[in-house]
């Protein structure tokens, strides 16, 4: 029989590793800020699809989260592109009208949508043992599937991804749809967000899916190496911020998120010194010329 | 009607100060917001509303104090060093702006929510105000808040209208304010401390997330109706003002609405129908000018063609719509569209073996076929660009040049007889 501990960081590991890959492309691809309003714009599509299947079960949870999801990414595509509304306000005011409806549809329905706005904001990963299956909680076997997933589709569409992601134009030559894979990789974050949402909640998935990818940005510029920083880095701050909220006695995810941030800062500080230290080997070019 | 007289009267205490705070916000918030977003910094509001959160725990923590002012200054601090943090990681390593702005909204809030819930867990009793920074609570709005965001919004409209053409330059042209000798970076540090003011206060009332959005929607959707900085500042004080008294009222209605997220909701619909109806810079009413415009280019362009029928085939002046479309590659839903417009204006009349123009409709086509060549001519003329390469420029020109223009061209190419392709221009 394993441990609640055991569990608990399993589950942080698989949602801090499955983010983190796609961060990654986010990142890349200079989109993080949609990564972050998808996750926020999900909430009605968990709410609705609770009003109408009455029940916390995944599938309409998935279905509504990804429409809701693709509706945002199609939101601020149509604000931006059509009306000509610049990209940053278009992103904000997409996600908090959509984020606004959800916290509606939750408070007005309080009684029939078993959602608590606190579980909604930051999760609750020290409640994942209620419910096991073959001995192992069910937020593990959610969770290991849509890791498997998302790795395959990481692992098969590697091409795909990295040519949208690096060279567009070179994509489009080869007939490559950079739409598609834009929206296949929009579809990927939708599902991560909303089966990651229970346990760590909507706004602490978004520290899953930039810091570790960001803070793997910082030590290297190799895809390969970037992922697999990226995936050992969630890993880690799972691991001591568990820790970190037992000495606490605080939110499990919270401490996650506050070792990630732990692990950036010393990325960027030692980042700073490497480049102080090239600055100084290479003397500064004299003026002129 | 009974609940909607009440909440008018405002002689509810309770409504009284919901309805006063969240103008006072709307104020603040939309004034400031405004420069926010043509700074395109509208993520940056919602990193430093975000960031106040763990501001709010750690000065809870360290006076143990439940006073307002002292929950501001920590929010103010945090808020504060969230854009510091930004900018820092923006200038001193490869992440882009918007990975840093994910990054510090992220972590700083995730850090809050480990203060918060460490808080909770202790089981201090006076905690229980600290989840209105999260989720808001504007329904339990209490007159020291109105004093406070009646303080920040005063000082706000003050530095405004102070530093209203530095803000202004600031907003539109860094480079110009710089290169004139403004102080950029005070300025910017001024206009930044301002927004985190605004945050602050505001945070309690509609919480977090939602907060992006009072400082951000309400001059995204001024900004479909006017180009001049002072309407927009003001109109989207009105918005913000207008979705918030309606906002309020909704809730009022209903004990079981939340007030801050029906505000925004209010606040998102004007934008959403000021974006698509606003006059002139709206999604509808451009697009129906385009439609217009295309239109009359349809109609011009059979009408035109019909002419060159004319002109080709001396003395027929009847023509199988077969023949018209041969004359121009036209898509056939496209013409058939445009040659029932004409039908229908009297441009165009039927005949027996097919259809020919009126009077007008042939002055009509004369004279898009004079413009063209008359264009043609001054391309070659005065321009001194090769007569095969002005057709292409020609044909979209016809439909613009006003019979003023066209009399000039004529004045200046001293009536030209023929075009650089030796056709006769009618006149």
């Amino acid at each position: 029989m394993m441990t609640d501990a055991f569990w608990i960081m399993l589950t942080g590991s698989l949602v801090a590793v499955t983010s983190g890959l796609l961060g990654c492309y986010l990142i890349l691809r200079k989109m993080t800020m949609v990564g972050d309003a998808i996750s926020h714009a999900v909430l009605p599509g968990i709410a609705i699809a609770f009003l109408i299947s009455g029940s916390r079960n995944s599938v309409p949870m998935l279905i509504g989260a990804a429409a809701f999801g693709m509706l945002c990414t199609v939101l601020i595509e149509l604000f931006n592109k059509k009306a000509k509304l610049q990209e940053d306000a278009s992103i904000g005011i997409s996600f908090t009208w959509l984020f606004a409806l959800g916290v509606i549809l939750i408070t007005y329905f309080a009684d029939k949508v078993d959602l608590d706005q606190d579980c909604v904001l930051y999760g609750d990963i020290t409640f994942i043992n209620f419910e096991t299956w073959a001995g192992v909680p069910t937020a593990v076997w959610l969770l290991g599937s849509l890791f498997v997933f998302i790795l395959g589709f990481i692992l098969i569409g590697y091409k795909g991804l990295y040519l949208t992601t690096f060279d567009p134009d070179y994509a489009i030559t080869l007939g490559v749809s950079v739409t598609l894979w834009h929206y296949l990789l929009m579809g990927a974050v939708s599902m991560t967000t909303v089966l990651s949402f229970e346990s760590v909640g909507a706004i602490l998935v978004v520290a899953f899916l930039i810091v570790p990818g960001a803070t793997a940005y910082l030590i290297t510029h190799k895809l390969k190496v970037m992922l697999l920083l990226a995936a050992a880095i969630g890993i880690i701050a799972s691991v001591g911020g568990y820790y970190l909220a037992l000495l606490l006695n605080a939110s499990v995810s919270g401490a996650m998120v506050t070792v990630l941030g732990g692990l950036f800062l010393i990325a960027f500080c030692g980042n700073l010194l490497v480049s102080r230290n090239k600055k100084m080997l290479i003397p500064e070019p004299s003026a002129g010329v | 009607m009974k609940t909607f007289i009440d909440f008018i009267s405002l002689n509810d205490p309770n409504v009284l100060f919901v309805v006063i705070g969240m103008i006072l916000l709307g104020i603040s918030s939309a004034t400031i917001g405004t420069f926010a977003f043509l700074q395109k910094r509208a993520l940056t509001g919602d990193a430093i509303a975000h960031s106040v959160l763990p501001g709010v725990c750690l000065s809870f923590i360290l006076f143990d104090s439940r006073n307002l002012w002292i929950l501001l200054g920590g929010a103010f601090v945090t808020g504060w060093l969230s854009i510091v943090c930004v900018d820092v990681i923006t200038k001193r390593s490869k992440l882009k702006s918007d990975t840093a702005i994910g990054l510090v909204l992220s972590v700083f809030f995730g850090v809050g929510i480990l203060l918060l819930t460490y808080i909770q867990q202790s089981g201090n009793a006076a905690q229980s105000g600290l989840n209105n920074f999260l989720f808001g609570k504007a329904a339990a709005m209490q007159p020291d808040d109105i004093k406070t965001m009646g303080g920040v919004s005063i000082l706000i409209i003050v530095m405004v209208l102070t530093f209203f053409k530095e803000f202004k330059v600031l907003s539109f042209d860094p480079a110009y304010a710089q290169s004139a000798g403004l102080p950029v970076n005070k300025l910017q540090l001024l206009l930044t401390t301002l927004t985190v003011l605004a945050v602050a206060a505001g945070i309690q009332a509609v919480g977090v997330v939602l907060m992006a959005a009072m400082l951000i929607t309400p001059a995204a959707a001024a900004k479909y109706w006017t180009n001049d900085l002072r309407k927009m500042i003001l109109l989207s004080v009105l918005f913000a003002v207008t979705g918030s008294v309606i906002g309020a009222y909704v809730s009022y209605t209903d004990n079981k609405m939340p007030t801050g997220p029906w505000i925004v909701m209010m606040i998102s619909l004007i934008a959403v129908l000021s974006i698509l109806f606003a006059p002139k810079k709206g999604v509808v009413p451009k697009y129906i000018i385009r439609k217009k415009y295309l239109n009359k280019m349809l109609r011009e362009n059979i009408l035109k063609e019909m002419y060159h029928l004319e002109e080709k085939n001396p003395g027929k002046n009847v023509f199988t719509l077969s023949e018209i479309v041969e004359e121009r590659e036209m898509k056939n839903r496209e013409f058939k569209q445009g040659f029932s417009m004409l039908l229908r204006n009297d441009f165009v009349v039927k005949h027996v073996n097919g259809f020919l123009l009126t009077e007008a409709g042939q002055a009509e086509g004369k004279r898009i076929t004079r413009i063209h060549r008359l264009w043609e001519m001054y391309l070659t003329q005065q321009l001194q660009i090769q007569g095969d390469h002005v057709h292409d420029d020609a044909e979209g020109i016809e439909h613009i040049i006003t019979p003023e223009i066209e009399q000039k061209l004529i004045m200046l190419l001293d009536k030209p007889e023929k075009d650089p392709h030796e056709k006769i221009i009618p006149y």
